[in-house]
C-alpha cells in the first residue's frame, strides 16, 4: 500500500515550470525525505500533495484517494508542518491545539484527550497556558509538529521541519521524528540538510529542476553514485586544480567543497592517491553529483 | 486507526465518502478558530466599536442638533442614533474583513493552516464572513442603544436591527473579504476607503436627508448598499413602510449574495495556484 503515489505530476506557474514530471512514491509506514537544492520543486510538491496547488498533468493519490477531487476527505487523514510558522501566536498553546481539535473534526469526547496527547508530544504540558508569543523559536516548532498531530494523521507531510534551528534543538526534532515513524505513521519530509535525510529517511527521492534524479535508500545511492570513499584533499587552489586533472585524467569524479576537492572512489587511482583525509562517500557526495549544486 | 480500512475499493469506482460543499464541521472549525481569536482581543474591538459611534452621535447629535431640532420629521439625536447603526456596521464589518484577511492571508499565513485541514476555501471566506456578520449585528445595535440613552423611545421593530445588522454585515464582509483577495498590501487599501468606501459612507442618508442632494448623488445613493440599511433601520425603528422596506431588504440580500460569491472566488484564485 502506498501512501502517496505521484505519477508524471506538472505544475506550472506561467512560463516557469516548477514541478516538471515528478514520480514520487512513499510505501506507508515509512520516511521518506525530499531533497533538492532551492527551486527544486520541493515546495511546490507539497502544494500539489495538501490540494493548495493542481496539477496541470499527471496522477496523484494519497492513501488511495485521488487528489484534486477526494482532497478532502486526504486532508483529514494528513497533517502538514509547514517551513514558515504560521500558528496562532496571540493564543496559548492549548488554544492552538484546541482549534486544530475543531478543524480536523476530532469527535467532541474526544478532544480533551487529543489536546493532551499533543501536549506529551511537544512536551509543552507545562507550557499549555503560555502564549505561543512568549515561546522559543524550538518550542513553537514542537507545538507545530504536535499541532499537524492532534487528529492521529496516518500520512504527515514536514516541509523542512528544522530549518533555522539550533543543533540540539534538530536532535530533539530529529527524535519526534523517528518515533512517528515506529508509530507506523508515514512521514515525507522535504530539507536540504543532507544529514537529516540521512539518519531519518528510508528512502530518498532527490530532485533538480522539477523532476526526481535519483530514488532509493541513503547507503544504496551512496554506494551506486558516490562509492565506499572520498578522500578529501586540501590546498592552495592551484594544488586543487592540480588534483582535479590527475582525476578527471583517471576517469575519476571529484566534487568541490570549497576549501578542498573530493575525489570519489580513489581506489581507481591504483595506489596513487594524493594526501588527503580519507572518509566514507556520504549522501551529500550523491546530492552535489547529481544536481551539480552546492547546498543552499 | 480502525475506521480507516481501503479495503475492496474498485479501482473505478465513483468516489466514496465524497464530502459535500460547505459541510457544518468545517464551517464550525473556522468559526471556532475566529472564537477564540475573538477572545484574546475582544476588549480593544469592542471599545472602538462602542466609542466611536458614541463620539459620532454626541459630535453630529449635539454639534448639529442645537442647529437643526428636527431632521425629516425626527428628532436630530434620533436621525442620527438610528443612522449610524449602518456606520457601525461598515465599521465592524468592512475594515476588520479587509485587514483581517489581508493579515491571514499575507503576514500569519492561517489559510495555508487552514486549508491543510479538511476545509474548502468557499468554507473558509463562508464561516469567516458569517462570523463578522454575527459581530456587525452585535456591535450595529450599540449606536442605537446611545441614543436610547439620549431619549430614542423603545419600540417592537428595535428588535429586528440586530438582523438587519447582520445582513448587511455579511455583504461588506464579503465586500472586505474579495477586496482583501485582490490588493496586496495595506497602502493600496487606501484606494478603497477613500474611492469606494468614504463616498458611500456620506451619501447614505446617516446624517443628513438624501432628498436634498442633486439627482445624481441620489440616484448614486440608491444603487448604495448602506443606504438601504439606513432606511432599513429607521423603519424597523419608526415604523414599518412595507414594500419599501422590501425592496431594502431585497438590496441587502443581494448585495450579501454577490459579495459572498465574489468572495469566494477571488480567494479561491488567491489561495488556491
Amino acid at each position: 500500500m502506498l501512501a502517496i503515489r505521484m505519477r508524471g505530476a506538472v505544475k506550472r506557474y506561467g512560463s516557469i515550470t516548477a514541478v516538471a514530471g515528478l514520480d514520487l512514491e512513499v510505501p506507508e509506514a515509512t520516511c521518506v525525505g525530499l531533497l533538492g537544492p532551492n527551486g527544486a520543486g520541493k515546495s511546490t510538491t507539497m502544494r500539489l500533495l495538501t490540494a493548495q496547488a493542481v496539477a496541470d498533468e499527471g496522477e496523484l493519490e494519497i492513501l488511495g484517494l485521488r487528489l484534486p477531487g477526494e482532497s478532502k476527505q486526504a486532508r483529514a487523514q494528513l497533517g502538514v508542518v509547514p517551513q514558515l510558522d504560521n500558528l496562532d501566536t496571540t493564543l496559548t498553546v492549548e488554544q492552538n491545539l484546541i482549534v486544530f481539535t475543531h478543524l480536523y473534526r476530532i469527535p467532541r469526547g474526544e478532544r480533551r484527550g487529543a489536546v493532551e496527547r499533543a501536549l506529551a508530544i511537544a512536551n509543552l504540558t507545562d507550557r499549555r497556558g503560555t502564549r505561543v508569543d512568549k515561546l522559543s523559536g524550538g518550542m513553537r516548532r514542537r507545538l507545530l509538529i504536535a499541532r499537524a498531530l492532534v487528529h492521529r494523521p496516518r500520512l504527515v507531510l514536514l516541509d523542512e521541519p528544522t530549518v533555522g534551528l539550533d543543533p540540539q534543538v534538530r536532535q530533539e526534532l530529529w527524535a519526534l521524528i523517528d518515533g512517528l515513524r515506529a508509530d507506523g505513521v508515514t512521514v515525507l519530509m522535504s530539507t536540504h540538510y543532507i544529514e537529516e535525510a540521512e539518519r531519518l529517511a528510508d528512502s530518498v527521492t532527490i530532485m533538480s529542476a522539477g523532476r526526481a534524479v535519483a530514488v532509493g535508500p541513503p547507503s544504496r545511492l551512496i554506494a551506486e553514485h558516490a562509492g565506499a570513499e572520498a578522500v578529501e584533499v586540501y590546498g592552495p587552489p592551484a594544488r586543487l586544480h592540480e588534483v582535479e586533472a590527475v582525476a578527471s585524467a583517471a576517469g575519476l569524479r571529484t566534487r568541490r567543497t570549497g576549501t578542498s576537492v573530493a575525489l570519489l572512489s580513489p581506489e581507481g587511482l591504483n595506489g596513487e592517491v594524493p594526501d588527503g583525509h580519507r572518509r566514507p562517500a556520504n549522501l551529500e557526495d550523491v546530492f552535489v553529483l547529481l544536481t551539480g549544486e552546492e547546498i543552499a | 486507526m480502525s475506521t480507516l480500512s481501503q479495503a475492496g475499493r474498485p479501482p473505478a469506482a465513483p468516489p466514496q465518502r465524497r464530502l459535500r460543499r460547505l459541510e457544518r464541521p468545517a464551517l464550525a472549525g473556522v468559526l471556532v478558530r475566529e472564537v477564540i481569536n475573538f477572545s484574546s482581543y475582544w476588549r480593544s474591538t469592542t471599545f472602538s466599536s462602542t466609542v466611536e459611534p458614541t463620539i459620532y452621535l454626541l459630535a453630529f447629535g449635539f454639534g448639529f442638533g442645537s442647529l437643526v431640532s428636527e431632521v425629516g420629521g425626527y428628532r436630530y439625536v434620533e436621525f442620527v442614533g438610528t443612522g449610524t447603526v449602518a456606520t457601525a456596521v461598515l465599521f465592524s464589518s468592512a475594515f476588520p474583513a479587509m485587514f483581517g484577511t489581508l493579515v491571514k492571508r499575507q503576514y500569519q499565513r492561517t489559510y495555508d493552516a487552514i486549508l491543510a485541514a479538511p476545509v474548502d476555501s468557499e468554507e473558509l471566506v463562508t464561516a469567516e464572513a458569517v462570523w463578522i456578520a454575527v459581530r456587525a449585528g452585535v456591535y450595529g445595535c450599540v449606536p442605537m442603544l446611545v441614543a436610547m440613552c439620549f431619549g430614542l423611545p423603545p419600540s417592537w421593530g428595535m428588535l429586528a436591527v440586530p438582523f438587519i445588522a447582520c445582513l448587511a454585515g455579511f455583504g461588506w464582509a464579503g465586500f472586505g473579504i474579495s477586496v482583501a483577495s485582490r490588493l496586496d498590501s495595506f497602502e493600496n487599501f487606501s484606494y478603497i476607503i477613500s474611492a469606494v468606501l468614504t463616498p458611500l459612507f456620506l451619501v447614505a442618508g446617516t446624517f443628513f436627508p438624501i432628498d436634498e442632494l442633486p439627482d445624481w448623488a441620489q440616484v448614486l445613493a440608491q444603487l448604495n448598499p448602506l443606504y438601504h440599511c439606513v432606511e432599513l433601520v429607521r423603519d424597523a425603528v419608526f415604523g414599518w413602510e412595507g414594500w419599501t422596506d422590501l425592496v431594502h431588504a431585497g438590496v441587502l440580500i443581494g448585495f450579501g449574495l454577490v459579495m459572498w460569491r465574489l468572495a469566494v472566488w477571488g480567494m479561491t484564485r488567491k489561495l488556491i495556484d
